[in-house]
Parts: structure tokens; C-alpha cells; sequence
């Protein structure tokens, strides 16, 4: 049979050595005096598909090294191929919980690269939904985190919430997750009637839910006992090894681009950016907990924004955003417009941007290189997870291997993120 | 804390490494310093380490192939561009630097200095751009492959590598199926 036939040429061709690898660990390992050890791919405390090559010595982790690459899905060089409208689609997927970021930095980056403004009313939108994302990304995080470390219930919680959250991105996309809502010029559609008593309604109940959580963890002896004093970065280590988003922030250093390099109008609004002093695992637990608290506040006084912020849901240059289906029947230029929008979409001159927001992560950037036609010549996507996976080994090396499970929580990881 | 007053990143270079500094073009309000990639090393640390510019947080690098199916190499001084995005915390502004590096023949490969001495971030960022463009990062202390499987052939990113379709099967006979399966072939 020619599949067996297959499968039997992938297994005579593999195999394991630590060759490759001979100059990456120790002369020990090599000698058989410290232990060469696989985690993952298939670990649930390695949150995805990363596998880790650990060298030990007894339970003590001598050298890391982070294997990436099995959730490759090549959605850079697929974007290559799509106009830029279909492009957002492929970013949904790259970091799962986090697909609004990924859109809106896209967005920015066709935006800045073909000057296509964006109105006062799409801004505020893009705020809601990315302050929302964060908060749903943050639940996550604090429920796998915490199950790592061992308390269960602090998952069934977050969890609960975050479908609330979920329910809000399906009423506004029609999907829970991948709902590509972000487009070049704005956003999909206005937000439904339904959409912003929802809001308010999860906004009245959530800051007594993130007390729960606190209780339940902030100062929990068992809670502190794991995180406290693990994982330690420096603040200039952190900058040096490109961190960003509460993992920096972790350590001190106050880099929150929302603040720095403002979009989207977030200079216009009032919040804190939490640091952290000690930069280990429980200091990145603190920042993530009050962040949720800051987004709230920020979600708060978009809510107040929205009746007043001027302009559409998208921008109105009909060369980049195709017009509303009740045109169509009464204009022939609106037709044209509709028609070459959705055929070949509209193109982009043969120059470089790149853009940068602040995820949930930390930093994502996207690098966006028009050709002069309807399809980008190259987009990168400088991914939080990548540089944070990066600095595993750095944060790891020195400590027991179940405190490898805490530091690998504490930078809350995407595997879709870092793969691409 | 006295901070020394930002200095314009393109004068500065221009001044320190006159003939390294080949191009510098403005688009969208970002600066672009296109410089000799055999100096990149040089320019980096001193892009890093001069009072006034400190740029000290490697954002990106972004390798870009300008290859056309059409021919030609969109009117660039080499098929291969390498973009480094910096920034700098204490001045808040972003910068960057390009190299162009040519697509070399069968014996040599298009080579630029690695920069992670300057900025350690660069390694995995060097090591992806390696990857996937097939571009050589000379002095990278790990030039394993980072994403693609260690015996992959090729390098996905280059304008020139096929999407690689799986053509639609309307059959259930699995021998029928592996016959068209994109193996790799002998």
C-alpha cells in the first residue's frame, strides 16, 4: 500500500541525534552526565504545539531550547496572494485569542500605506473591540496559567466570562473568535442595538468577577510560594531581548504604546499602564489582573465617545471601501466602484510601511510592502510570542522544571502567534 | 535626569559613516536609511550607543524578495531587501534600516552581518528571515532552521516558490490519492 509505504520512509529517514544540537548544550549532556528531555509538542502546560528540548540535571534545567514552527500555516505568504480586503481574513488566525489586534494592526498598515482615513466613530469602535479582546485574552490567560500552577476553579471562571465576551464578538461579526470585523477604512458594520446594553451589562458585572479571581489567587500563600521570585528579567535584559506588553512592563520598564505612540485616538483617554517591580512571574500576574481593570475603564469612556464621535462605521472614499448595497440601485458609479472593489480590489503603491499597536501581548507589528498592483509584495508580522518564546531559556535555566510550567504561563504564550 | 537633546538619526549617520549611508527615502512619515550591508554591524551599535539617538529595542526584521515573475527586480539595487525596525525608548521614535543584498549563484548565498551582538532579540528574527528567504545571517550563533522542518528544501518566502496546490481528489481508492499527493519527488 502506498500509504504505509509512505509512512515507513518518514520513519527510516528520522534520526534522532543530538548533532544538531551539540553546541547549543552543555559538554554534560553530550557525555551523558545531565539528561536530555522532551516536553511537548503535546503538552497541555506548553499552551500549544511548542516543544521544548530541556537538558536536566536531576529536576534543575540547565539549557532550554524552544523548538517552534509546528503551527506554521504560512499565512504571511498567503496574504501574498489575496488582495488586501481578504488579507484580514488570514490574520484572524494567527494569534486565536487575539484576532482584533491582528486585524486592526493590518488595517492600520494597508491604511498608512494607501493614506485611507479612518472616522471618529470607526476609531472608537476598534477601541471597544480591542479593549474587549484584551479582556478575553487575559481570561485566558489567568485560567490556563492558574491550571498550570493547580487551581482549577480560577479556569471554570475566567472561562464563563469570556464567553460573555464572545457572545459580544458574535453578535457584532457572526463569529465568536475569527470575526474579521476590522476592515481597511473601519470596521465590518455598525454595531447592532443589542450590541452596547450587552456591553454595559458585562461592564456592571466584571470588576466584582476580577475581585473573585484576586481572592482567590493575589494573595494566596500556595499562589505566591510558586510565583514569587521565579522567572526573574531585568529590566535592560527585557529590552534587549525585544519583550514588550506586560511581559516589559513586568520588569518596570513603562513602554505601553497605547501611551507612547498613541492610535486609534487612545490619547484621548484616561488610564493607567500597571508595572510591575520585580519582574517575575507573580509581577507579570499583577500587571495582566489590574490591565483588565484599566481596559474597563477605557471601554467606559468609549461607550460615553460613541453617540458623539463624528463619521460612519467606515470611511466614505469609495475607492477603498466598497458602498452600501442601497447605493447600487440608484447610482452607476456606485456599481463601478462595488464591482472593481470585489473583482480585483484596489491597489497599493510599491513602498514600505510598518505599524505597531499594543495587543494583549505586547507589541505586534506588521510590515507591509505594496508592489503597485491589488496584492502586497511581503507581510511580516513582528509577533509578541515569538520574541517572548525567545526568551524562555533566559527566564527558565536555573529553575525546576515545574517552574519552567509557571514562567511559560506568566508570558502568556500563542503558538498560532509565534508560528504564523 | 539630564538627557542629551534627540539628534536627526539621517544627518548623524550620514556624518559618522559617510559612503555606508547609500539611500535614505520618506514614505508615510517613517525614515528609511538604507545602508552597506557590510557596514550594518557598525551603523547598528552606533545607531545604539551615540547620545541622541539610543536606539535601543529591536522592533523587527523584515526580509522582503523583489523578484517579479515578470523579471526584473522592481527597479531595486538587489533582489533581496532586509528592513531592521528600531526604536527608542527614551526619544519615542522609530527608524529604519535596510540593507539590499544580492540573490548570489549556485556556490554563494545572499549574506548580511548578523546584528546580535547589537540587539539579542535579532537572533530568532535573523533565524526566521534565514528560514524562510534563504538569506545567511554570517556570525548567527544557531543557523538551524527555525520554522520549517529541518530537511525542508527551499525557502517558502521567495517570490519565486510555488503555493504548492493540492489539487481536489474525487476518489476514495487511497492508492489513487497517494499518486497525487505533492510528495516530494525522487
Amino acid at each position: 500500500m502506498a500509504i504505509d509505504s509512505a509512512l515507513e520512509n518518514k520513519v527510516t529517514e528520522w534520526v534522532g541525534s543530538v548533532d544538531d544540537v551539540k553546541n547549543l548544550v552543555s559538554e554534560r549532556a553530550i557525555s551523558g552526565e545531565t539528561m536530555l528531555l522532551n516536553l511537548g509538542p503535546h503538552h497541555p502546560s506548553t499552551h500549544g504545539v511548542l516543544r521544548l528540548l530541556l537538558e536536566l540535571d536531576g529536576e534543575e534545567i540547565v539549557t532550554c531550547l524552544p523548538d517552534v514552527g509546528f503551527l506554521h500555516t504560512g499565512i504571511e505568504k498567503t496574504i501574498e496572494s489575496k488582495s488586501y480586503e481578504k488579507g484580514v481574513t488570514c490574520t484572524d488566525r494567527m494569534d486565536y485569542l487575539a484576532p482584533m489586534s491582528n486585524n486592526t494592526a493590518f488595517c492600520m498598515a494597508v491604511e498608512k500605506l494607501v493614506g485611507l482615513d479612518v472616522p471618529e466613530r470607526a476609531q472608537v469602535m476598534r477601541v471597544i473591540c480591542l479593549e474587549l479582546t484584551r479582556i478575553q485574552s487575559h481570561l485566558v490567560w489567568l485560567g490556563t496559567h492558574a491550571i498550570d500552577l493547580g487551581a482549577m476553579s480560577v479556569f471554570l471562571y475566567c472561562f464563563r466570562e469570556r464567553e460573555k465576551i464572545l457572545d459580544l464578538f458574535e453578535m457584532i461579526s457572526g463569529q465568536r473568535m475569527m470575526g474579521s470585523y476590522m476592515r481597511p477604512g473601519g470596521v465590518w458594520r455598525d454595531f447592532p442595538a443589542e450590541f452596547v446594553p450587552g456591553v454595559e451589562t458585562f461592564l456592571d458585572e466584571f470588576p466584582s468577577r476580577i475581585d473573585d479571581y484576586e481572592l482567590l489567587l493575589t494573595t494566596n500563600p500556595l499562589w505566591l510560594d510558586r510565583t514569587q521570585g521565579i522567572g526573574v528579567v531585568e529590566p535592560d535584559v527585557a529590552l534587549a531581548w525585544g519583550f514588550s506588553g506586560p511581559t516589559l512592563r513586568g520588569s518596570g520598564v513603562n513602554w505601553d504604546i497605547r501611551k507612547a505612540m498613541p492610535y486609534l485616538g487612545y490619547e484621548n483617554y484616561n488610564f493607567d499602564v500597571p508595572l510591575g517591580e520585580h519582574g517575575d512571574v507573580y509581577d507579570r500576574y499583577l500587571c495582566r489582573i489590574r490591565e483588565m481593570r484599566e481596559s474597563i475603564k477605557i471601554i467606559r469612556q468609549a461607550l460615553q465617545r460613541l453617540p458623539g464621535a463624528k463619521g460612519g462605521f467606515r470611511s466614505e472614499n469609495r475607492k477603498f471601501c466598497p458602498p452600501p448595497r442601497a447605493e447600487l440601485g440608484q447610482s452607476m458609479e456606485a456599481v463601478i466602484h462595488h464591482f472593481k472593489l470585489w473583482t480585483e480590489g484596489f491597489a497599493a503603491p510599491d513602498q514600505e510601511v510598518y505599524v505597531a499597536i499594543e495587543s494583549p501581548r505586547g507589541e505586534i507589528g506588521c510590515y507591509l510592502h505594496g508592489t503597485g498592483g491589488n496584492k502586497p509584495r511581503r507581510v511580516h508580522f513582528k509577533t509578541p510570542s515569538f520574541m517572548h518564546i525567545q526568551g524562555i531559556p533566559l527566564m527558565s535555566e536555573g529553575h525546576m522544571i515545574a517552574d519552567l510550567v509557571a514562567v511559560i504561563g506568566s508570558v502568556d504564550i500563542v503558538l498560532g502567534d509565534c508560528d504564523r | 535626569m539630564n538627557v542629551k537633546p534627540a539628534l536627526d538619526p539621517v544627518e548623524s549617520v550620514r556624518e559618522a559613516f559617510p559612503a555606508a549611508l547609500l539611500d535614505v527615502v520618506e514614505y508615510a512619515g517613517e525614515t528609511t536609511l538604507v545602508v552597506e550591508a557590510a557596514q550594518l554591524p557598525r551603523v547598528s551599535r552606533y545607531l545604539r550607543d551615540t547620545a541622541g539617538l539610543i536606539y535601543n529595542f529591536l522592533s523587527d526584521i523584515s526580509a522582503v524578495d523583489y523578484y517579479e515573475p515578470t523579471g526584473g527586480i522592481s527597479g531595486r539595487p538587489a533582489r533581496f531587501g532586509v528592513s531592521y525596525h528600531l526604536y527608542s525608548m527614551l526619544y519615542n521614535r522609530r527608524l529604519r534600516v535596510k540593507v539590499y543584498v544580492d540573490e548570489g549563484d549556485d556556490e554563494s548565498k545572499p549574506v548580511v552581518p548578523t546584528v546580535v551582538n547589537v540587539w539579542p532579540a535579532a537572533n530568532w528574527l535573523e533565524r526566521e528571515a534565514s528560514d524562510m528567504m534563504g538569506i545567511v545571517f554570517e556570525g548567527n550563533p544557531d543557523q538551524r532552521r527555525l520554522l520549517m522542518p529541518d530537511d525542508w528544501q527551499g525557502h517558502p518566502h521567495r517570490r519565486d516558490y510555488p503555493l504548492g496546490y493540492e489539487t481536489i481528489q474525487f476518489s476514495f481508492n487511497a492508492e489513487e490519492i497517494m499518486k497525487h499527493k505533492p510528495f516530494a519527488k525522487e
